[in-house]
């Protein structure tokens, strides 16, 4: 009697086992499996565009997505180990202030892709690199800010002078100066990226000094620009329909072609460690200047042609923006 | 250094730089009270952190589901004083450690107002906005001290108001007195016939819902939504103002005014440029805040039972 029961027991945990098992071997066949880790809360603008890629993968049905935010750069490692030992196909996230420690995750699992932010290099066999290379863009808003500022001064408050925060900055000046070559900058940093109010104040000051055009490289720059009067420059995000009387124009970062690319790699087996930076310039529609919108017909037709014809020649290949990655400074 | 010296005394002469000043001590103002009534009844509480930010969220939420403004405030303090009320049941009536425990209140109200956003915000782009506190234009033709006032919202006047309300609470009514004897000898207290642990725990109460407020302040005047981090420190500097302070409600102030004045004047002296790197220029107010703490807090005399938890009976 007793035997017959843990008989029965062992083959029903048995079928039981075996017929978990198949649903989910058959979804891992057409749905890959992939995981997200931000160290910032999802609205943060850089994170919210690799959000957005990955949503949208999820609601074609091509992936299972799961993420974690705000996890700190000290259980980064932790995170990213247990997502792996779940066997996710694909782990997104950023490594930049865990470079270290998460190349050593992905060596521990080889057959894990990884692709994560990072101002390093890739390394074989499964970790690969991606960054928000949208000076071109950056550039672009750059010329009409110079173009629509009377008081040639423009302010430009960020979080920290990191490489992904400086190349935008100055690929902006670049731009600023092509329209202008005696455009005066402030600039400033509030050393850190979750204090809007601070940036508010940093961003008063500048106005107060005769800034009427705000490069908002954080949240509450903008907003001191609507409560002025004056304009402000979106970077990575369209905050156009939050300030649509002060957003004249923004630099927007898709990462749609990372993501897509990296899942079709993936997909077919042949993922590996690339540099994926290039699937953010704007040749792969990795980046792009916001339209108009609102500020259709206030931007001088003028200013529109040239920055059209500059759009077109990063396009075509014959002008780049150079990439400078040192800390800008007020002139 | 004359184009330095100018830029300084431009500065200091021009509104809009007091107008600063007083914006971003408001938050540290409210704060500071609240750490102060707490210790002056001789509890550490430093939960101020989390239940800044707790009183950012809950305020700023009430107001995105259509409460009004003040309202808003109304909920923050409510939210900040049952923070309150669980410090002083952990540390007055079981008597833990007051550093560990208002850590724990720090940690908990943190995760819990993220946790909170994240289930009621599961879905955004971008965080969502309120109508915050519009500045009060009206005031400007005050003489003086009009402009600056005008740039403030009612809740900076408030924070103001508080001081010398406080101030008199403590100074000049039985209840203050009773709040500051717990606070320097809590078996004298006894002695008169004083409840310590119904004093302290409402210390605690009222402190922590000064505290809620001055989160609020971030999210219902400075800026018009939450975010996680906010917060970003600023409780912990109460913290060490209400030692430069000397617990007392006018010095408080004064601090406050003074650390927000180097912050206010830190932001404009980084933009003019120069050689210094920026981090410098950030670090200037908590540098000249510890400067001066060294100054101001040779005589400071502490609340003589502070974080000496009170045992009924016990000697």
């Amino acid at each position: 009697m007793t035997n017959r029961i843990r008989r029965t027991l062992i083959t029903s945990s048995l079928a039981l086992a075996a017929a978990a098992m198949l649903p989910l071997s058959a979804i891992a066949a057409d749905k890959i499996k992939v995981a997200a880790i931000y160290t910032v809360p999802v609205e943060q603008q850089w994170v919210s565009r690799i959000h957005k890629a990955l949503n949208a993968a999820q609601s074609r049905g091509e992936i299972e997505y799961v993420f974690s935010e705000n996890v700190t750069n000290a259980d980064y490692e932790r995170v990213m180990r247990q997502y792996a030992e779940q066997g996710k196909g694909l782990i997104v996230g950023e490594a930049f202030a865990v470079e270290s420690a998460a190349r050593k995750v992905a060596r521990d699992y080889p057959k894990t892709a990884f692709l994560l932010g990072s101002s390093g290099k890739p390394q074989a066999p499964n970790f690969s690199v991606f960054d928000n290379y949208i000076q071109e863009p950056a550039y672009l808003t750059g010329m009409v800010a110079a173009g629509m500022s009377k008081s040639g001064q423009i302010g430009m408050v960020g979080g920290y002078p990191i490489p992904e925060v400086n190349r935008l900055m100055h690929a902006f000046m670049d731009g600023a100066r092509e329209i202008n070559p005696k455009v005066k900058f402030t600039v400033s940093f509030i050393g850190s990226w979750f204090d809007p109010p601070k940036a508010k104040e940093a961003a008063f000051a500048m106005i107060d000094k005769g800034a009427d055009v705000m490069y908002a490289e954080r949240f509450g720059v903008s907003d001191a620009a609507k409560e002025r009067g004056v304009l402000a420059i979106g970077n990575v995000i369209d905050t156009q329909p939050q300030y649509p009387d002060t957003v004249a124009a923004s630099a927007l970062w898709n990462m749609e072609p990372t993501i897509d690319t990296a899942l079709k790699m993936v997909q077919a087996g042949t993922f590996k460690a690339e540099d994926y930076g290039k699937y953010s310039t704007m040749k792969f529609g990795g980046s792009e200047m916001a339209r108009l919108g609102t500020f259709e017909g206030k931007v001088p037709a003028a200013l529109v042609a040239k920055v059209k014809a500059k759009e077109k020649a990063i396009l075509d290949g014959s002008f780049t923006v150079k990439v400078n990655d040192t800390e800008p400074k007020s002139n | 250094m004359m184009d330095f010296l100018t830029t300084l005394f431009d500065m200091l002469g021009s509104a809009s730089f007091w107008v600063a000043t007083l914006r971003v001590a408001t938050p540290l103002i409210l704060g500071t009270l609240g750490v102060l009534i707490c210790e002056r009844a001789g509890v550490l509480n430093l939960g101020i952190e989390g239940i800044m930010v707790a009183g950012a969220f809950t305020g700023w939420l009430a107001v995105f589901n259509g409460a009004d403004l003040w309202t808003g405030v109304l909920v923050a303090g409510l939210v900040g004083g049952a923070f309150g009320l669980l410090h002083a049941v952990l540390t007055v009536w079981l008597t833990v450690s007051q550093h560990v425990a208002g850590l724990g209140v720090t940690l908990l109200a943190t995760s819990l107002s993220a946790f909170a956003y994240r289930v009621s915000f599961p879905q955004v782009s971008t965080p969502p906005t309120i109508e915050a506190f519009a500045p009060l234009e009206s005031l400007a033709d005050l003489p003086l001290i009009g402009p600056v006032l005008a740039g403030q919202t009612s809740l900076t006047l408030l924070a103001i108001a508080l001081v010398p309300a406080i101030a008199y609470l403590l100074y000049r009514t039985p209840m203050g007195l009773a709040l500051r004897m717990v606070g320097e000898n809590p078996a004298a207290a006894e002695g008169q016939g004083v409840d310590v642990i119904a004093v302290r725990t409402g210390a605690v109460i009222a402190g922590s819902m000064l505290m809620g407020l001055a989160g609020a302040f971030l999210t219902l005047s400075a800026f018009n939504a939450f975010f996680f981090n906010m917060i970003n420190g600023r409780g912990w500097i109460c913290v060490a103002l209400v030692v430069f302070a000397s617990w007392r409600p006018g010095k408080a102030l004064l601090g406050a005014v003074l650390f927000a004045a180097f912050d206010a004047a830190q932001l404009r002296l980084q933009q003019a440029g120069g050689v210094l790197p920026y981090q410098i220029y950030l670090m200037l107010p908590y540098l000249l805040s510890i400067l001066a703490l060294i100054v101001m807090a040779r005589r400071a005399a502490y609340p003589q039972a502070l974080m000496k938890p009170y045992r009924k009976g016990e000697r």
